[in-house]
């Protein structure tokens, strides 16, 4: 078997056995370090390069960043991003960038792999989809930030809009400020920790996973409830908002942890038309 | 989709044309179908002194026949004789198009009288006054923000604070009647622009017409003016106004008003719809997406979402 398919194959794509509801395949970390997709370029990391997007267009940029990748350079600064929608998006490959200034709607989303560095903020929906790798904002960004992330690390500094980390199925997403309304709505796997202040209805109708706030929540959203802070979660917390530089002089002790409170009726083992019977 | 954005200069006026020109250029993809700006200049020390923006006709009316100059002609000569009848002294006249005018006037009547002969003006056949006031002046056509700008001699307009609006037409037509900003007679000076949909607007619009308001289109937006106008005339403050329209209007929405020397901007509950925001001592701009900020101001600002329920007023 060759090609895209054989690597596929290679990868224990096709190997995934069913269990139950569960469906879940462990790699170990040394593994995931040499898990490439077939079509991924060999970069440099020392080998640097620039692009001025003032006088292009976001498609022209996106094709750039793909052909400085194929001439194996793994460091790329970007200036000149002027807000511009839909920045960064599909990099499948290990690569440093930079983004010298904002960027607008989508940017950096459904990359699986590459460490990003934005300087100036971003829009809606930044990093949706995103597999793996590590986004860090310098400023504030919009709402919709991390929808559906799966793994990786996404980081803003500052704070964000509304609907963070919706339907997050992943990974974690790590906000220096606040966060608006319906932050966690239906989130489902991962952590999201928020030095600030939450909106209200957070972590409405979340099947799983773990929000940590440390400033005021305004109110939790339906089947979100409190949970207790234990020393993994100290350890996780301190090791991560160190590493970002976000940890509070104060330390993690006064953080709040949310989790799913499972009263929704998926986690009921009656079928719906069961239940109506039942009732 | 619609584009909206506002700036206001704190203790100062600048080209606010120029900038609402860049700011909507940008924000063209959100809405190709129709552009307006709410300018607001310094008023002129007379205070019986007005400036009228109006059109006799719509732009696709230029394309209905041989006879349609002579007619758009006899229009504006009937709009002159009834301003004449009412004793308003016409200082200035501009022809911004065609269609659209811009009248400067002196008028000794109260507002009764003002709005009487505004009602008077509008029985005329295609006739409607876009704007009337001490200091707005609205202008809104089928276009993108360079060609509404450079037809309306925009650029270069000294004031404030302005407003403006790209539209995407959902609710209602594509016509200079459904384009954005909105204003609410007789309270001079007060315009909206609004991204979003009112769920409870049929509601909403009787209860102001009960309460005698008027509307010139079938467009949701022109209930937020109406609805400020209104709040304002009954002692509410702008920002009372803004709070208490989050708690009345149901739908999705954000949307900015202006008032003769404030800017001011509400979101709905949900916080579905953007707005970015960058504040300084000098001014503050607002906008559906922060590119419109970037083309008025190109070097590295912080900016930030407001939230939901947020509220926000700023002074000129």
């Amino acid at each position: 078997m060759a090609g895209v398919e054989g690597r596929s194959h290679d990868m224990g794509l096709h190997n995934e056995q069913l269990s139950g509801r569960k469906m879940q395949t462990f790699f170990s970390p040394d593994d995931s370090e040499n898990c490439v997709y077939p079509w991924s370029y060999d970069v440099d990391f020392n080998k640097r390069a620039e692009i001025d997007m003032a006088d292009m267009t976001p498609t022209e940029v996106n094709l750039k960043i793909r052909e400085l990748m194929a001439e194996g350079h793994g460091s790329i600064v970007v200036k000149n991003p002027g807000s511009r929608h839909s920045i960064g998006v599909g990099i499948l490959n290990k690569l440093n960038i930079t983004y010298e200034g904002s960027l607008g709607y989508f940017g950096c989303g459904l990359i699986d792999g590459p460490n990003v560095r934005i300087t100036g903020r971003v829009g809606w929906s930044c990093a949706e989809n995103m597999m793996a790798g590590t986004v860090v904002i310098e400023k504030n960004a919009g709402s919709t930030f991390g929808a559906a992330i799966r793994g990786g690390d996404l980081v803003c500094k500052g704070s964000v809009g509304s609907r963070t980390g919706i339907d997050q199925k992943g990974g974690s997403i790590i906000v220096g400020g606040d966060t608006g309304a319906l932050t966690g709505f239906m989130m489902q796997r991962g952590r999201m920790v928020f030095c600030g202040n939450a909106g209200k209805n957070l972590g409405d109708s979340m099947y799983d996973g773990t929000i940590f706030v440390g400033g005021e929540i305004q109110s939790l959203g339906v089947d979100a409830v409190p949970g207790e802070l234990n020393d993994i979660d100290r350890a996780w917390l301190t090791r991560k908002l160190k590493l970002y530089d976000l940890l509070p002089d104060k330390g993690v002790d006064h953080f709040t942890k949310i989790v799913a409170g499972r009263q929704l009726w998926n986690y009921d083992n009656l079928e719906p038309h069961e239940k109506k019977i039942v009732l | 989709m619609c584009g909206i954005a506002g700036v206001i200069h704190r203790g100062k006026t600048s080209d606010i044309g120029s900038e609402m020109t860049q700011m909507l250029l940008s924000l063209k993809h959100r809405g190709p179908d129709s552009t307006g700006f709410a300018v607001y200049g310094k008023p002129a020390d007379n205070n019986n002194e007005f400036v009228m923006r109006f059109k006799v006709a719509e732009q696709e009316d230029l394309g209905k026949g041989s006879n349609i100059r002579t007619v758009i002609a006899d229009r504006r000569a009937a709009v002159d004789a009834r301003m004449a009848e009412h004793n308003a002294k016409i200082l200035t006249e501009v022809d911004a198009t065609e269609y659209a005018y811009r009248y400067t006037f002196g008028f000794d009547g109260d507002d009764a009288a003002l709005e009487k002969m505004t009602r008077y003006i509008e029985e005329l056949d295609g006739a409607e006054i876009l704007s009337l006031g001490r200091g707005l002046e609205l202008i809104k056509d089928l276009g993108d923000a360079t060609v509404v700008s450079d037809q309306y001699g925009l650029k270069g307009f000294q004031g404030t604070h302005a407003l403006g609006h790209t539209r995407m037409a959902t609710e209602s037509d594509v016509d200079i009647r459904s384009a954005h900003p909105y204003w609410a007679y007789p309270y001079n000076d007060i315009s909206v622009v609004h991204n979003g949909q009112i769920t409870n607007y049929w509601i909403m619009r009787r209860q102001m017409e009960y309460k005698g308001h008027r509307f010139l289109s079938n467009c949701d937006s022109e209930l937020l003016a109406v609805y400020t106008a209104d709040k304002l005339n009954d002692g509410y403050t702008l920002e009372d106004s803004l709070r208490q329209s989050i708690e009345e209007i149901d739908g999705v929405f954000t949307y900015v008003v202006a008032t003769k020397d404030c800017l001011g901007m509400a979101k709905d509950t949900m916080a579905a719809k953007p707005m970015v925001l960058f504040e300084s001592d000098e001014l503050v701009v607002l906008a559906s997406e922060e590119g419109a900020i970037r083309a008025m101001i190109p070097h590295e600002i912080d900016t930030y979402d407001p939230y939901d329920e947020e509220v926000r007023v700023w002074q000129a």
